[in-house]
């Protein structure tokens, strides 16, 4: 079983890509349902946050484990021009582009595990997980 | 990929025949707003049936679709929104607000209603 799968982003048509590589990798680990509908869109979300900021960065699939749960890792990494203020980032319809401003804490929402790192001038880092119930 | 737009009588119906990037989104909108107007169109159904994914910029899209078509002379009913799609959305909070929606094509009809009766009832 792949338990890793690497997504380069660099426009629009990557997104789709990403999405339909994470539903992949989710049935594989057992996903089913309304789940991989939340990945999906999670990754959609943060994968769209790439191009519309960053222009380029990767989105990496990969198998999470914890203890005895096992899930889905998702990460969203890029080297673009980083966030100043994450809190304000992640402040449901904030945007400074012409977004709605709800991607990144959408994305929160549907996950259950989500993380962001980010500095000015060196990237930003998205890090979630669900986990198989 | 194109989604094919298909008229019938006073309305059209645009068919989402698979997943659709950000730029097939944006070419909808262009030619339905061109379309409206080519054919004189009351009514627009656009079925999302096959769509597994509507994200924030999926639901900003057929949002400004609704209100550009408004502004046409249009009414524009979404149809066929997976439950686990709605489920997604409603999670994100994500809203289609101003716009009708309808369970599939044939609630989609009903809801534009027949046009001879639009037809009756603009008249009185």
């Amino acid at each position: 079983m792949e338990s890793e799968s690497r997504v380069p982003i660099s426009s629009a048509a990557d997104i789709v890509m990403a999405r339909q590589k994470g539903r992949t990798l989710a049935i594989e680990l057992g996903f089913s349902g309304s789940d991989l509908t939340l990945i999906a869109t999670a990754i959609s979300e943060v994968a769209r946050n790439i191009v519309d900021h960053a222009k380029e960065g990767e989105v990496v699939l990969a198998l999470a484990n914890h203890g005895s749960k096992r899930g889905i890792a998702i990460i969203a990494q890029d080297e673009g021009p980083g966030i100043r203020d994450v809190t304000q980032a992640m402040q449901y319809g904030f945007s400074t582009r012409k977004g709605l401003g709800v991607g990144l804490p959408g994305a929160k929402w549907l996950m259950d595990e989500f993380y962001i790192y980010s500095k000015v001038g060196k990237g930003t880092t998205v890090t979630m997980k669900k986990w198989l119930r | 990929m194109h989604v094919p737009v298909l008229k019938q009588g006073d309305y059209l119906i645009a068919s989402v025949q698979s997943v659709l990037s950000d730029a097939d989104l944006l070419q909808l909108r262009d030619d339905l707003a061109d379309r409206v107007g080519q054919f004189r169109s009351r009514g627009v159904i656009i079925d999302v049936t096959v769509l597994d994914v509507i994200d924030s910029f999926a639901t900003r899209t057929l949002r400004a679709v609704a209100h550009m078509l408004k502004l046409r002379g249009a009414e524009t009913v979404i149809v066929g929104i997976q439950p686990d799609v709605a489920f997604a959305m409603v999670q994100l909070g994500l809203t289609l607000e101003g716009v009708g929606t309808a369970l599939d094509l044939e609630e989609g009809l009903a809801y534009l209603g027949p046009p001879a009766k639009r037809n009756v009832q603009h008249g009185k």
